[in-house]
């Protein structure tokens, strides 16, 4: 599939460096260094050019292409490079924007602009953040088969119940599946008799009751579940939909934000948040609040290093835990060592989203896990797959190494996979795929 | 923005309102003829208006209205209306010099001071009296169908109607609209304000044509005796603008429940924002149901008709015997204990009919309410400052004033607490503009204020003229005019009327109840030095 991407900043980059291997991948942009540093870094073909003209999308082989990505930091440049692409040629076109309000004219039609798919940054960092509210120590929540499986990533930490222990004997939910242990950046498939380490981290697949269940296993002592106590720092878009989307949930949030205007705004937008104008490291105004009683602390500042400081401000006042906005993908793994519980890069989200939409195959659904080491991948059983007809430890030894079936759901029902299950065509399974291994298995299931 | 208020604009529309003011006069004059009876009352004040009307055109050639010109031109319409309207009243009581005899000498109306009293009563809805006898022996039917009339054309408000059917008011409509509509602010549901103010009075409308004919079915079928076609118009003419003058003595307990009963629900209508009305007639009838202060207003008659008629049932409500100074039949009394004490429908049906009377400040009565305890008339005071919806033709401070200011409150207490918060008031999900708060404030403070002034004032005068008033009759006859309600208890109350006040006494609440109509900013602004300099 020949894929051209508009826009080789960290968003476009990252998808190039996903799809290369798998595709005929072009990526134009603007700024001739950056070009041609990805001619040497990647294995695509970077042009130099403004991607909203026709020429350069030409020259760029639109009548080819299969699939137009407009990644661009700027979301009218990207509505207009798909309409131009619609304009001269008939390929898939998807665009990144972050105002909302394009999003939901698209909605209404889904072929508005001449986009194809729309991804939008601002409502999916923030719908990424949500997720892991309600769930202690997770890092990253992704839903599948329509809400009825859900993946989860845990980090071990030294003081939790599950650490030193096997995995049979911290497996203590009927339809839970132990995934991957992730250690030291190299990912294990996990037999019963392996241990769990402090510093781990564990991805399990299983219906949300028993992910919840787990979550509340591995660290007792916070609480779970509808209760918690979340405060926003930040009326950005993001601060805003984490606010929106907690409250459709039943959450009465506090945000808090410094603008008087922006406050206001906010305040009549949400009518279920407690809006504040103040500073949010004002200790202070911090500890008048009770801030540090707080269950979770979402910092949605415009800057990664306020960001950083609010969040560690946050956790020494005893928040239990911090998810921040990161913009610079890079800094993430930095300030989840610093003392960051979460960090969420909106570009990342954005990429990931991208890719798993280009992701060829019948899955459905795809989360991934260190950006590439791994993949869950959700899909329907046909008559031709591997998994199709027999026993799940049968169909498994006919797959490489690295391939865990983590559930099945047959009728919008949940099936514990077990040795002896037999998956049918029309099934919905979420299968965890090593990173290595992913070219090799996606066509056979 | 002009520098100086262009007062002869202001007049000139004046006058334009004031000649088309011949036109409803029409009306009386045809019942006159109908009946039989003197036609000079009208048709001398049909020339009146019309000479003063086109001397005033002359003033200014295109108008041009501001928001200052707006409120001068309301606010004078308001009173020139009055001063013409009092015409066939005075003429009716003197007659006129080498033309014609009185008709009705001992009408009480021939005092200039009750005739203006009695006029601006009509057209702000007020529906308090100064007739000395209401009876067709001592005033003719068109002259009482004059007094009718004046509160159906003030209900919907004189100048909406004026910016429903003259072109001239097409720009600055909104302006002038704004400064006579009851409530804060208006909704325009059209985009041209003559349409709006056109579905607005066509909702009227067709609600007065809507009692009438419920009203005469009734007696048609037998149902209600006394309700014949004069009296169904009457009554439709006087439910829907929330006036309460009924041409009988006894208001509606001169007719039988089930007339009683049909006059609630219009009551209640009358008390509600004519804008939902328009929107459940162009297809959002869920509109009504999901409005906030329509929900507050049924709950709180709902709440107040409950305990009232609770009380009335076991008998707590009601006096067995005349308090001291009142001369009461105890005939009457005892008829009434009879009637409604162990009784369910009479003591739902009177408590509904008098706090849904009160509360959309129509001041009709089924019952003679002065025979009630006074806890139960306390609850009744209490309702005169609830006041009917926001774009209602009901009087007082209005249902949806109290309610932005009990959760401003409320978010005041929360703010205490949490200085930092940013709370938006919201009614219905919206959030309300904080100058509209500051605004609902001001009106509602300056209300209370000319409220408990205008009492001592009254007091003070009544005690002059050696008029023996109890403080509460002091509070209700001020409550009653200010809110435009009409009867208050006492002296004042429902069969009662005002005419034992001194002159200034009632040229003073001719004054609070043009106040009350206008909801008090627009005239307080026409004496301030602000105003009229630039």
């Amino acid at each position: 599939m020949r894929v051209i991407i508009v826009g080789a900043g960290q968003v476009g980059s990252s998808i190039a460096a996903d799809l290369d291997s798998t595709h005929e991948v072009v990526i134009v942009d603007c700024d001739p260094e950056r070009v041609d540093e990805l001619n040497y870094s990647l294995d695509v073909l970077a042009i130099h050019g403004d991607g909203t003209s026709v020429d350069t999308l030409q020259e760029a082989g639109i009548e080819r292409a299969d699939m137009v990505i407009a990644s661009t930091d700027d979301d009218e440049t990207n509505i207009v490079v798909c309409a131009t692409a619609k304009a001269v040629s008939s390929a898939f076109t998807i665009a990144r924007v972050k105002n909302t309000e394009y999003l939901r004219t698209w909605q209404h039609s889904e072929k508005a602009f001449g986009i194809d798919f729309m991804v939008c940054t601002n409502l999916l960092a923030a719908e990424s953040i949500v997720r892991v509210v309600g769930l202690p120590a997770a890092r990253d929540v992704d839903p599948f088969a329509g809400g009825q499986v859900q993946m989860a990533e845990f980090e071990v930490e030294d003081e939790s119940p599950v650490a030193n222990q096997t995995v049979s004997e911290a497996d203590r939910f009927d339809s839970l599946t132990f995934a991957a242990i992730l250690r030291e950046g190299a990912v294990t498939i996990p037999r019963g008799d392996t241990v769990i380490r402090p510093g781990d981290r564990v991805v399990v697949i299983g219906s949300p009751q028993s992910v919840q269940g787990f979550a509340t296993t591995l660290s007792p002592d916070e609480s779970a579940g509808t209760a918690e106590e979340v405060v926003i720092v930040g009326g950005s878009e993001i601060g805003y939909h984490v606010a929106r989307l907690l409250e459709e949930r039943g959450f009465k949030p506090r945000l808090l934000e410094q603008d008087p205007d922006r406050a206001r705004e906010l305040a009549e937008q949400l009518p279920g948040t407690i809006v504040m104008e103040s500073d949010a490291t004002d200790i202070d105004f911090l500890e008048r609040e009770y801030i540090g009683d707080a269950d979770m602390l979402v910092s949605a500042l415009d800057s990664d290093e306020k960001n950083l400081l609010v969040s560690l401000l946050a956790a020494r006042l005893g928040v239990e835990r911090t998810v921040a906005v990161i913009d610079t993908t890079p800094y993430v793994d930095l300030f989840e060592a610093v003392g960051v519980d979460v960090g969420v890069s909106p570009r990342e989200v954005v990429a990931e989203e991208i890719t798993r939409f280009t992701r060829e195959g019948g899955a459905e659904n795809v989360a991934l896990i260190e950006s590439d080491k791994a993949e869950v991948l959700e899909i329907e059983v046909d008559e031709n797959s591997t998994l199709a007809g027999k026993p799940i430890r049968e169909s498994v030894a006919a797959l490489p190494e690295g391939v865990v079936i983590g559930a099945i759901t047959r009728r919008r029902e949940f099936i514990t996979p077990r040795g002896n299950t037999v998956i049918e065509p029309g099934d919905h399974v979420v299968v965890f795929v090593d990173g290595s291994v992913v070219g090799d298995v996606a066509p056979k299931l | 923005m002009k520098l100086r208020v262009d007062y002869k604009a202001s007049l000139r529309l004046v006058g334009t309102v004031l000649k088309y003011l011949a036109v409803p006069l029409c009306f009386p004059l045809v019942v006159a003829l109908y009946y039989g009876e003197s036609v000079l009352p009208f048709v001398l004040t049909m020339a009146v208006t019309v000479l003063v009307g086109m001397g005033l055109e002359r003033l200014a050639e295109e108008p041009d209205i501001g928001a200052r010109e707006g409120f001068l031109m309301v606010a004078t319409t308001w009173f020139a209306v009055t001063l013409v309207g009092a015409i066939p009243f005075l003429i009716e009581a003197h007659g006129v010099p080498f033309v014609a005899p009185a008709v009705h000498p001992e009408s009480t109306l021939g005092n200039p001071a009750n005739a203006l009293f009695e006029t601006m009563s009509g057209f702000t809805t007020t529906g308090a009296t100064v007739l000395g006898d209401i009876s067709f022996e001592t005033h003719t039917r068109s002259i009482m169908m004059w007094r009718q009339l004046t509160q159906w054309l003030g209900g919907m408000g004189i100048v909406v109607l004026a910016v429903a059917i003259l072109p001239e008011l097409s720009v600055g409509g909104a302006q002038l609209m704004d400064a006579e509509a009851p409530g804060p602010g208006i909704e325009k549901l059209t985009p041209r304000i003559a349409e709006t103010a056109r579905a607005l009075w066509g909702a009227y409308l067709g609600l007065t044509v809507l009692e009438i004919v419920l009203l005469y079915g009734l007696h048609v079928t037998g149902n209600a005796p006394n309700m014949d076609v004069y009296n169904a118009i009457a009554h439709g003419l006087t439910t829907m603008p929330t006036g309460g003058f009924s041409p009988e003595a006894r208001s509606i307990e001169a007719f039988s429940a089930a007339a009683q009963w049909v006059i609630i629900p219009f009551m209640i209508a009358a008390g509600t924002n004519f804008a939902l009305f328009w929107h459940v007639l162009t297809g959002e009838p869920k509109r009504l149901f999901r409005d906030t202060e329509f929900k507050s207003y049924l709950g709180i008659i709902g709440v107040i008709s409950a305990i009232l008629a609770a009380v009335l049932f076991v008998g707590d409500g009601l006096v067995s015997v005349a308090p001291v100074g009142e001369t009461y039949d105890q005939f009457y009394l005892e008829t009434v204990r009879t009637a409604i004490i162990g009784n369910v429908e009479p003591s739902l049906r009177q408590s509904l009919f008098q706090v849904v009377s009160i509360i959309t400040t129509t001041g009709y009565a089924s019952t003679d309410f002065n025979a009630w305890s006074s806890t139960a008339q306390y609850v009744l005071l209490f309702a005169m400052f609830i006041g009917g919806s926001a774009g209602s033709t009901g009087g007082a401070i209005k249902i949806v004033r109290w309610y932005v200011i009990l959760k401003s409150l409320r978010r005041e207490l929360f703010t205490t607490a949490h200085p930092e918060a940013i709370r938006p008031v919201r009614l219905a999900g919206r959030a309300v503009d904080e100058r509209a708060i500051r605004g609902i404030y001001a009106f509602t403070l300056l209300y209370l204020v000319m409220f408990f002034i205008s009492t001592g004032l009254l007091h003070l005068d009544a005690a002059r003229i050696d008029l023996n008033l109890s403080v509460l009759e002091s509070m209700s006859a001020v409550a009653a005019t200010l809110g435009n309600v009409g009867p208050g208890f006492g002296v004042v109350g429902p069969m009662g009327s005002y005419l034992d006040f001194s002159n200034s006494s009632k040229l003073y609440m001719v004054l609070l109840m043009w106040m009350g109509r206008l909801e008090i900013l627009p005239v307080f602004v026409l004496f301030t030095p602000e105003y009229w300099r630039r």
